[in-house]
C-alpha cells in the first residue's frame, strides 16, 4: 500500500439526500425497533422534523466516500483482498430524512504489521449549512498475498 | 403529544446492569436486503463459490449488519435516538450464514461505565454467534 497517502484528504462527495423510504428500508435492515425510524408521527413527537436514521446510516455515506479512495490509482489497495477491521461513529445529531449530506474522507494513517496492511480513515458528513453530523472512522485491512 | 415511553434515569443505573438482551435470527434473505439498503455489494456476503473461492468457511453477515443489529436493544432503551453519541467496535469474527438455517446472533447490552459529571452511561455489546463473539470492544455512548 502507497504510505504517502496518510494524511491526504479527498474531495466532498456528491450532496446525498436521504429519502424516507431508504430510512424505512435501512431501518428494516437492521432489525431496527425504534418508531423513531418508521413513524413520522413518533419522530416529530420527539422533536424531529421527519423520520430519524438508525445509528449505523452513515455507513452508506461513509460507502461512497471509501469507494472513492479504493477507486484512486495510486493507493495499492487490492480490493479482493479488503477486509473491515473496525467501525466508529462519533454523533452530533442523527441523521434525518431530507437531510442533504456531504462527505469528506481524510487517511488518517496507514501502516503495515507482516503481511498485513491497514488504512484508517475518518469521513466527516456534514449537512446543507455545513454543520457536522457525524465523523464515521474506519480500518480496513488488507490482507497479504498468501 | 405524550410519549409513553420514557428515556432511562441515569441516577437509577449501576455498572453492570443488563440494559437488555436480544436474540437476531439473520438468514440469506437478511443479508440480501442489507446489500440493497447499505449499498454494500461484496459478493462474499450472498454467493457461496465467491465466499469459498477467497477462502472464507462460507458466506458471510456483513460486519456493518451485525454492528447495526447489536445497537438496537440500546436505540429502544435511550427512546430518543439522539441520545446516542458515539458508537464504536472491532470485527473479530464472521458470522457464517447457513443457506437453510441462518444464523442464531445474540446480543447482551450491560453498563460498562458511567460518568456522573457529563450524565453519559457506556453500554457494552457482548455479541455471540456459536458460543463466541463476534464484535470486540463492542460501546455505545448514550447521554442520559
Amino acid at each position: 500500500m502507497n504510505p504517502e497517502l496518510q494524511g491526504r484528504t479527498f474531495p466532498p462527495t456528491e450532496p446525498y439526500l436521504v429519502g424516507r423510504e431508504k430510512v424505512r428500508e435501512f431501518a428494516d435492515a437492521v432489525f431496527a425497533t425504534n418508531p423513531a425510524n418508521r413513524d413520522v408521527e413518533a419522530a416529530v413527537a420527539l422533536g424531529y422534523p421527519d423520520l430519524v436514521a438508525p445509528p449505523t446510516f452513515a455507513v452508506v455515506i461513509q460507502e461512497r466516500a471509501l469507494a472513492t479512495l479504493l477507486a484512486e490509482p495510486d493507493t495499492g489497495i487490492d480490493f479482493e483482498r479488503v477486509v473491515h477491521g473496525d467501525q466508529r461513529f462519533v454523533t452530533t445529531r442523527p441523521i434525518v430524512a431530507g437531510d442533504e449530506l456531504t462527505a469528506t474522507l481524510t487517511v488518517s494513517s496507514v501502516k503495515t504489521l507482516g503481511g498485513h496492511s491497514m488504512v484508517s480513515a475518518d469521513t466527516r458528513v456534514t449537512d446543507a449549512a455545513g454543520e457536522h453530523v457525524v465523523t464515521a472512522i474506519s480500518t480496513l485491512v488488507v490482507r497479504g498475498e498468501d | 403529544m405524550t410519549m409513553t415511553v420514557q428515556s432511562p434515569d441515569f441516577d437509577s443505573l449501576a455498572v453492570g446492569d443488563v440494559v437488555d438482551e436480544r436474540v437476531f435470527a439473520v438468514t440469506r434473505d437478511s443479508l440480501v436486503r442489507y446489500a440493497g439498503a447499505s449499498g454494500d455489494f461484496n459478493p462474499i456476503h450472498y454467493r457461496d463459490d465467491v465466499a469459498r473461492a477467497v477462502g472464507l468457511p462460507g458466506v458471510l453477515a456483513h460486519g456493518m449488519l451485525t454492528m447495526g443489529l447489536a445497537v438496537q436493544p440500546v436505540v429502544d432503551w435511550a427512546v430518543d435516538p439522539a441520545r446516542i453519541l458515539d458508537y464504536q467496535t472491532r470485527f473479530t469474527r464472521p458470522v457464517v450464514v447457513d443457506p437453510e438455517l441462518g444464523a442464531i446472533v445474540t446480543v447482551i447490552a450491560k453498563i460498562g461505565q458511567l460518568d456522573a459529571e457529563a450524565r453519559v452511561a457506556r453500554v457494552d455489546l457482548t455479541v455471540t454467534f456459536r458460543e463466541e463473539t463476534v464484535l470486540g470492544k463492542a460501546q455505545v455512548r448514550v447521554q442520559l
